[in-house]
């Protein structure tokens, strides 16, 4: 676990504190996903006492999801724009798969990154296709080739390519246009993908259902992504690792969610995680994970939940069924097993969250 | 006042419609005689308004890449602006018999038709220039920031994103200046001897027969509501975001 809670004091002059990795020349082909390194990230504004991000170092292996969480003022977004160029950096280094982001034109950069912002921002003189192949057109591809990919991302998002690709965006519902912005993002196949409170428009209901597709398209394209999001349940949910960052651009924790609601680096964390955080931490495993209960025969009755529910939710539906023992069915609706307050709430304890 | 030579010559009573036929219409002097304008519409008001539609195409194209290289200007660097604004407000203020009068003297222009495109053009540039800023300037800011994050350059935002998501503030310019244009062109015919303003002074100058001037002054009307027309039909054919609207 780092904590960087103090700015990590810099030596010497701003040269780089590991060796040279491999060096690759232009516009090199990536792959499918790439490390992700900050490596004492600086930002200061031109006329501000105080520097938006003073000392910032994370790593994001290959294909993790690394959410940026923070009360505004954190910098989150901010850094997240500085990882494409966006904003220029002031201090310190990027490594995109080893190699310097400061090394390649903005331009060049940016179409190996995906873009996804809150707004969206598809083009409205554009249909859905034509949104979609913004990328590969910049990259000059074939017309055979990006009529084929289109086709292939609108699927992957779970759109009709046949009915929606010719669409404008103002035809399309909010949920329908995050979908294209997603794929839009992915069209050149992207090593990175940066999002910025991606579902922050969208209602609670579509919001739910648009993680969990993401979640789903993740474990299938497995990308580096760095994801923003001022929701601290969003981070736990999303997250492989979360960046908790405070006021004034410091990273108060940065860990596996499960480590940072079980061992909260500071108070700041602790209360920004909520008092829940125990609670919270049974939503991140399912049922499917625990040593249920023989079934002994019992029949799948009301109470029951499949064994894809979370344990969160296992121990909402026995509280509500008053301390009654909830049937935990699978796919097929066959019993698997019982689980029991004490069972569940065993499970609390086990963690051992940190006294206070 | 410092008329232009008459294409017709002065009237000739009883001749008042100063082609050489004439008929009991135009003797009696009705308000409209349909016998003059059918033997009058290949001499004289064919050609003049074939004059006219020169004219207004003439000026407003050069008003037209005059506004946009400002706006274009101005949409980068905010100052320019200002002054572009306070120049072109002033030219399109000045009472238009007078700016062709003032220009006429000027060296080079004269009794001409270029002294009646330099007054034309000066009325479209106020017009063109704020419609297409405001048409660059309204573009969403999120679809800019998309743009640049997906590695596009900033003149490929201005031509693949900027310029056609102004295009129905740029267009709406284009209507109002030359429907503008079209209607002070016959003013022009003070200064140069085409268009259908020539017929309409022909008209004034005998004071009597009306039939020219509301012949030509009906053209020029109708060639205002067919150019209007053709610009709704570009617009549309431009812009077909436009009416996709949520089925």
């Amino acid at each position: 676990m780092h904590s960087a809670g103090q700015p990590t004091p810099q030596t010497g002059d701003s040269s780089l504190p590991r060796p040279h990795t491999a060096q690759s020349e232009g516009p090199s082909a990536f792959p499918q996903a790439a490390e992700l390194e900050l490596i004492h990230v600086e930002k200061r504004y031109p006329g501000q006492r105080q520097p938006a991000i003073p000392d910032l170092s994370l790593t994001v292996p290959a294909g993790e999801v690394c959410v940026l969480v923070g009360p505004s003022g954190s910098g989150k977004t901010t850094a997240m724009r500085l990882i494409n160029r966006m904003i220029p950096l002031s201090g310190g280094d990027i490594r995109l798969g080893g190699e310097s982001i400061l090394k390649r034109e903005p331009t060049e950069l940016r179409k190996q990154i995906g873009y996804v912002i809150q707004q969206i921002g598809l083009f409205p003189h554009q249909t859905v296709s034509e949104n979609i192949a913004t990328v590969p057109r910049l990259l000059g591809w074939h017309s055979s080739r990006i009529e084929g990919r289109t086709r292939e991302l609108l699927e992957l998002t779970g759109l009709d390519a046949g009915e929606i690709g010719a669409r404008y965006p103002a035809q399309l519902s909010g949920g329908q246009r995050q979908r294209v912005g997603v794929a839009r993002a992915l069209a050149a196949d992207p090593p990175l993908m940066l999002m910025d409170e991606p579902f922050g428009a969208i209602d609670p209901i579509n919001r739910v259902r648009l993680q969990d597709e993401f979640l789903r398209l993740q474990a299938q394209v497995r990308k580096t992504v760095v994801f923003v999001t001022h929701d601290i349940d969003e981070a736990i949910k999303m997250g492989d690792r979360i960046a908790i960052l405070r006021e004034g651009g410091h990273l108060a924790q940065y860990d596996r969610p499960e480590e940072i609601l079980t061992n909260p680096a500071d108070e700041f964390v602790a209360q920004f995680v909520g008092a829940d955080r125990a609670l919270k931490r049974l939503g991140l495993s399912t049922l499917a994970e625990l040593e249920l209960l023989a079934p002994n025969g019992r029949q799948p009755d009301e109470n029951r939940l499949p064994v894809t529910a979370t344990i969160r939710d296992a121990l909402s539906a026995v509280l509500s069924a008053g301390g009654a023992p909830l049937t935990v069915v699978d796919g097929d609706g066959a019993v698997v097993g019982l689980a029991t307050l004490e069972l569940l709430g065993g499970l609390l304890k086990a963690g051992e969250p940190p006294e206070r | 006042m410092n008329f232009p030579p008459l294409a017709a010559g002065g009237p000739v009573i009883p001749n008042f419609g100063g082609g050489s036929a004439s008929f009991a219409c135009e003797r009696a002097n009705h308000l409209f005689c349909w016998n003059w304008v059918s033997s009058n519409w290949s001499p004289i008001l064919w050609p003049a308004l074939r004059q006219h539609v020169v004219l207004t195409v003439i000026a407003v194209a050069i008003g037209f890449a005059i506004s946009t290289g400002l706006a274009l200007l101005a949409h980068r660097r905010h100052w320019v602006e200002r002054p572009v604004i306070a120049v072109t407000a002033i030219l399109y203020t000045i009472p238009s018999l007078a700016m062709f009068e003032l220009l006429e003297p000027l060296p080079g222009l004269g009794l001409s038709r270029a002294t009646a495109e330099v007054a034309l053009v000066s009325y479209t540039l106020l017009i063109l220039f704020r419609n297409t800023l405001t048409g660059l300037r309204e573009v969403p800011d999120e679809v800019r920031d998309a743009a640049a994050g997906m590695g596009m350059s900033p003149r490929q935002i201005l031509v693949r994103v900027e310029l056609p998501l102004a295009l129905p503030a740029i267009i709406a310019g284009l209507r109002i200046a030359t429907v503008t244009v079209v209607a002070l062109a016959t003013i022009a015919a003070l200064v140069c001897d085409e268009g259908l303003g020539v017929p309409i002074l022909t008209a004034i100058s005998n004071d009597v027969f009306k039939t020219e001037l509301i012949a030509a002054g009906v053209l020029a009307v109708a060639l205002a509501l067919f150019a209007d027309g053709l610009l709704v039909i570009v617009q549309r054919l431009l812009t077909p975001w436009m009416r996709a609207r949520a089925a």
